[in-house]
């Protein structure tokens, strides 16, 4: 049976797109059945971060409305075999997507799947709500950055209440903080909030945190996830991330600002 | 920090101040979640009942619903401003 995780944050820009794909494939490269489905109604974008936006026909909402079958939708990654993913809709039409639609297209993929990825939009809106409604799981993607922290403890808030696992009185949904984009030039600066100061704030300690880096951005561009990149610090820390998701124990990385040669540190620039 | 920062006017860390501001924001953020979709219009609507009378600060009319046990208490907590009456 799949487990349902929800990649989500409530700020827009943080990362999310970006963290599903990197999760999605790390899954798959540990030889887990992934499927990984964009919620972004009207604004697709996970198909160009994993590079199939050329092979999409199919599309999610096409699936809920039964104008084709959720084998025909469901792109097979070139690079891995066990990596599904199911493009959003380009229509306007924000109703689009059902609660009764998306439970299906769930059910039918947690039969064949062992994790199953939703990728949320921004807002706390339809999409977002139905992304993260029955979900198991949920990796809240956050910046060490005001709004993006403060817009976090709300989406945390309603994970708590307005999940299908609250509303039925389970067992809450299993939260997760991922932090993005983060430097620790800056930190050390005090001009950042630390990992440490992240937690406090949230209450939840951290599942990975991701260096600030130009290889993601580069790898958003040629459409390969960085988590393909074995160089790359970014790559490396969402394979720390997809370790611990899976149960192990990684010691964090990429925490501590490079030391400056002495040089620079007397001239303390 | 090196030697030419002695020389250099430092700012206070913004970080710092960053995480003050979210803490009590997201304490107070979280309080009123639990609390029924009334009680910020609630809130809004004492404050301008109090303030036919007194003079008061958003700030200084605070509602808050706390539960203890099967018992719900609703605390309204109104600071009055100095010197009392005008």
């Amino acid at each position: 049976m799949a487990e349902i995780i929800v990649v989500t944050s409530g700020k827009g820009g943080v990362g999310k797109t970006t963290t599903s794909a990197n999760l999605a494939m790390g899954l798959a490269e540990r030889g887990k059945r992934v499927a990984v489905i964009d919620f972004d109604v009207g604004l697709r974008n996970l198909d160009l971060v994993m590079g199939c936006e050329r092979r999409v026909v199919y599309d999610f909402v096409n699936v809920i409305q039964g104008e084709c079958s959720l084998r025909q939708a469901l792109i097979k990654d070139k690079r891995n075999d066990s990596l599904f993913i199911l493009a959003a809709s380009q229509t306007r039409d924000k109703d689009a997507l059902t609660s009764d639609g998306v439970q299906r297209v769930l059910e039918e993929l947690k039969a064949d799947f062992d994790f199953v990825i939703c990728d949320s939009p921004a807002g706390i809106e339809r999409g977002a709500h139905l992304a993260m409604y029955f979900a198991d799981r949920a990796v809240v993607v956050v910046n060490p950055e005001v709004s993006s922290v403060r817009d976090s403890d709300r989406v945390l808030g309603l994970l708590a209440s307005k999940s299908q696992r609250a509303e039925a009185g389970e067992d809450n949904v299993i939260e997760h903080l991922l932090v993005t984009r983060y430097s620790p030039e800056r930190v050390a600066g005090g001009d950042m909030m630390s990992v440490a100061d992240v937690e406090e704030i949230l209450g939840l300690p951290v599942l990975g945190v991701i260096p600030e880096s130009e290889m993601v951005l580069q790898s958003s561009n040629s459409g390969v996830p960085v988590i393909l990149d074995q160089q790359a610090p970014a790559g490396q820390a969402y394979a720390d991330a997809v370790a611990r998701l899976l149960g192990e124990d990684r010691p964090m990385r990429f925490l501590e600002a490079r030391r400056k040669g002495l040089f620079k540190r007397l001239l303390g620039s | 920090m090196g030697l030419l920062d002695v020389f250099r006017k430092r700012k206070p860390a913004s970080a710092a101040q960053a995480k003050e501001r979210l803490m009590i924001l997201v304490a107070q953020e979280r309080a009123q979640r639990g609390g029924p979709d009334y009680l910020p219009v609630l809130q809004r609507e004492l404050l301008e009942v109090i303030r036919k009378y007194v003079n008061v600060d958003n700030d200084d009319v605070q509602v808050r619903l706390d539960k203890d046990g099967d018992q719900e208490v609703l605390e309204l907590n109104v600071v009055l401003p100095a010197g009392g009456e005008e």
